[in-house]
């Protein structure tokens, strides 16, 4: 057990698989002076240039050439920098990546890690803030995940260099000073939710940094006598469908809250997928706590009328339970 | 080239892979308009022959090519079994792809052929990528990338270029030049000097041929071939060449000037072209139909197979879209 950011967990987990797995290699822009985000370093001096490699900025080329070699047997880790400019590697991603194993019969396999740091921070703007993971959830082939801790950094980092499948990995780059605590003996199983808290009055669903808030916002709950299940997904795709309706059958409340844009955001699913299996169970209606739909903006008092806030949870929580 | 030092064996060897691509997409067409058993669009490369033999006789299995969506020639000179290739056409359990694929994403790895792409381009950065994998690899092999002419006008051929160039990668891009982008005369869509000129201007070995002489693109692609093979670094072939059909089996190319494509077939053809060259250099007509003839045999028969192969079955829709969350649990 260790101590250590966000950025670190996944990091140690990198140099781990790279250490045991000389076909893992890690390929994106300034990936040699340590990542935009200091998440690499130090990995160019343990392994060299030809596995921590530079990039152009063509991010159609790094995903696309990423995913060649891992057609050839190598296993890359693909670092797109911010996930806004993942959009430029659409094509690469969504027609190539995701349905080469499928279109070829299964002759391909494309193990790669595609690292898209998301998400709010600092008055980023419209171009370098946005939380997307919904998008990749209707791509099937892809994986998606939103880790939220440095525990989950580090576990889903590993299990996610070892999967033979292409893995959409959400980083959230509000978070990446965070501190927690590290086992290295936890195994991430894909698809199981994680729950933050235990709660009887309402469950509330949510990943990425919003998990971090609602866990907070659990807390202000209890001090308020309504106590909260606080389920943290963890994995977009595949969902901990299991685990949530059944919170929700013993609390007959839900509220999922996401930093996304609410219009089709991934709590959609959710809210419909409750609806189908446990409706008869709700006491109250579904809640959805996003991102108004609009653009986000440089001065801070415009991005907070955007920001997705813990105290928004809370409130919903006590509409619902009173 | 006289006649007189005239390699004839490979000159056989090219005639003989053009008439079997030949008369493999002649079965196809047979069986997208005669029997109405090809379900989707397809893409012939008819009249393109030469390229893909030429250049393909210098590659071993263990080399990559990765491919368009007209890719039926480079697929068969990379060594795929016909049969299989045609139950693919037809969308047949034995097909290469299963029968999830189809034509435009033709693909056998056992061979190296890393795939054909429904997406112009797409293709010329992930063969940088293979290319790139061999190298972290420390393997010896190297990749050939087929594209078209309106490639040139799509981002990757920028992106997977200069990457090669940066990285210095075992791959030689081949620029199949048939004029037209789809149904669009490509010239008109086109700045500058071209496909040859961009690649010149990032820095590529870059060489053109006439891609209907079989044996000038076996002499230049084998050049260059050798050359990636020894330096480990990429070249760039541009191959003029035309397009005898339609964009897809379908099209009758009535944008095309009133007998262009007549012209073309009756004065280079790169099979009459081939076969006068070796009539030329002292070879019997009838052992050069037996070839014919046996290409055809051999793909009557791939067609006839696939005719009788079984629909994949219906649950096999779910197989190999992922391991995790994968449909065959949750499709729903």
């Amino acid at each position: 057990m260790a101590i250590m950011t966000y950025a670190a967990a996944a990091r140690l987990a990198v140099a781990e698989a790279m250490r045991a797995d000389s076909n893992v290699w890690c390929i994106g822009e300034d990936l040699g002076r340590g990542g935009v985000f200091q998440q690499y370093q130090g990995l160019r001096e343990e392994f060299g240039a030809q596995r921590v490699s530079d990039a152009p900025i063509s991010e159609a080329a790094i995903m696309s050439a990423a995913f060649g070699a891992a057609m050839v047997g190598t296993r890359p880790i693909v670092e797109m920098r911010f996930a806004d400019f993942a959009l430029c590697a659409t094509d690469e991603l969504v027609n190539q990546i995701a349905k080469a194993r499928f279109m070829f019969g299964g002759q391909s396999r494309a193990p790669m890690v595609i690292r898209k740091p998301m998400g709010m921070w600092r008055s980023s703007a419209a171009q370098h803030s946005q939380s997307l993971e919904s998008w990749y959830t209707h791509i099937p082939g892809l994986v998606v995940v939103c880790p939220a801790t440095p525990q989950d950094n580090y576990s889903m980092m590993k299990a996610a260099i070892q999967c033979d499948d292409p893995i959409v990995y959400l980083e959230h780059k509000d978070i990446w000073a965070n501190e927690g605590e590290v086992d290295p003996d936890y195994h991430y199983e894909f698809g199981r939710a994680e729950i933050r808290r235990g709660g009887g009055d309402v469950t509330l669903v949510s990943w990425s940094n919003t998990a971090n808030l609602a866990a907070d916002a659990g807390r202000d709950l209890s001090s308020q006598g309504i106590e909260a299940e606080v389920i943290d997904l963890r994995s977009l795709w595949p969902w901990d469908k299991s685990t949530v309706i059944n919170s929700v059958k013993k609390t007959g409340r839900l509220i999922v809250a996401h930093e996304s844009v609410q219009v089709s955001g991934f709590g959609a699913e959710i809210a419909a997928t409750v609806a189908e299996h446990a409706l008869q169970a709700l006491k109250a209606p579904i809640t959805r706590i996003g991102a108004p739909r609009s653009l986000i903006a440089y001065a801070p008092n415009l991005e907070n009328q955007l920001r997705v806030t813990g105290q928004m949870m809370v409130d919903a929580a006590i509409r619902l339970c009173r | 080239m006289t006649i007189s030092n005239y390699d004839i064996d490979r000159g056989l060897s090219l005639l003989s892979m053009m008439q079997r691509i030949r008369a493999f997409e002649e079965q196809a067409r047979l069986a997208a308009v005669r029997d109405k058993l090809v379900h989707g669009a397809i893409h012939l490369s008819i009249g393109q022959e030469a390229v893909a033999a030429g250049v393909m006789m210098h590659l071993t299995r263990k080399d990559y090519m990765l491919s368009t969506h007209r890719g039926h020639g480079h697929t068969l000179a990379k060594g795929a079994n016909p049969d299989t290739m045609m139950q693919e056409l037809l969308g047949r359990s034995g097909g290469c792809c299963s029968g999830k694929g189809g034509s435009m994403h033709i693909a056998d790895f056992s061979v190296g052929m890393l795939g054909a792409n429904g997406v112009v381009a797409a293709n010329i950065t992930i063969a940088a990528g293979a290319a790139h994998g061999i190298k972290l690899s420390g393997d010896n092999h190297i990749v050939v990338c087929f594209f078209g002419d309106g490639a040139a006008n799509r981002g990757p051929f920028l992106e997977g270029l200069n990457w090669a160039g940066v990285f210095g990668l075992p791959i030689l891009f081949v620029c199949e030049d048939n004029r037209y982008s789809a149904t669009t005369l490509t010239a008109e869509m086109t700045a500058g000097d071209g496909p040859a000129a961009r690649a010149q201007s990032l820095g590529l070995s870059t060489t053109t041929v006439d891609g209907n002489d079989a044996d000038a693109v076996a002499d230049t692609a084998g050049r260059l071939i050798t050359q990636v093979r020894d330096t480990r670094q990429p070249a760039f072939l541009h191959a003029s060449t035309y397009r005898l059909d339609g964009h897809t089996y379908f099209d009758p190319a009535s944008y095309r000037p009133d007998g262009e494509a007549q012209h073309s077939a009756r004065t280079n053809d790169p099979i009459t072209r081939l076969r006068e060259t070796l009539i030329t250099a002292g070879l019997p007509a009838h052992q050069l139909d037996a070839l014919k003839d046996a290409g055809n045999d051999e793909m009557t028969h791939a067609l006839a197979v696939a005719t009788d192969a079984a629909w994949p079955a219906d649950a096999s829709v779910f197989d190999d879209v992922q391991d995790i969350g994968s449909p065959r649990q949750d499709a729903y």
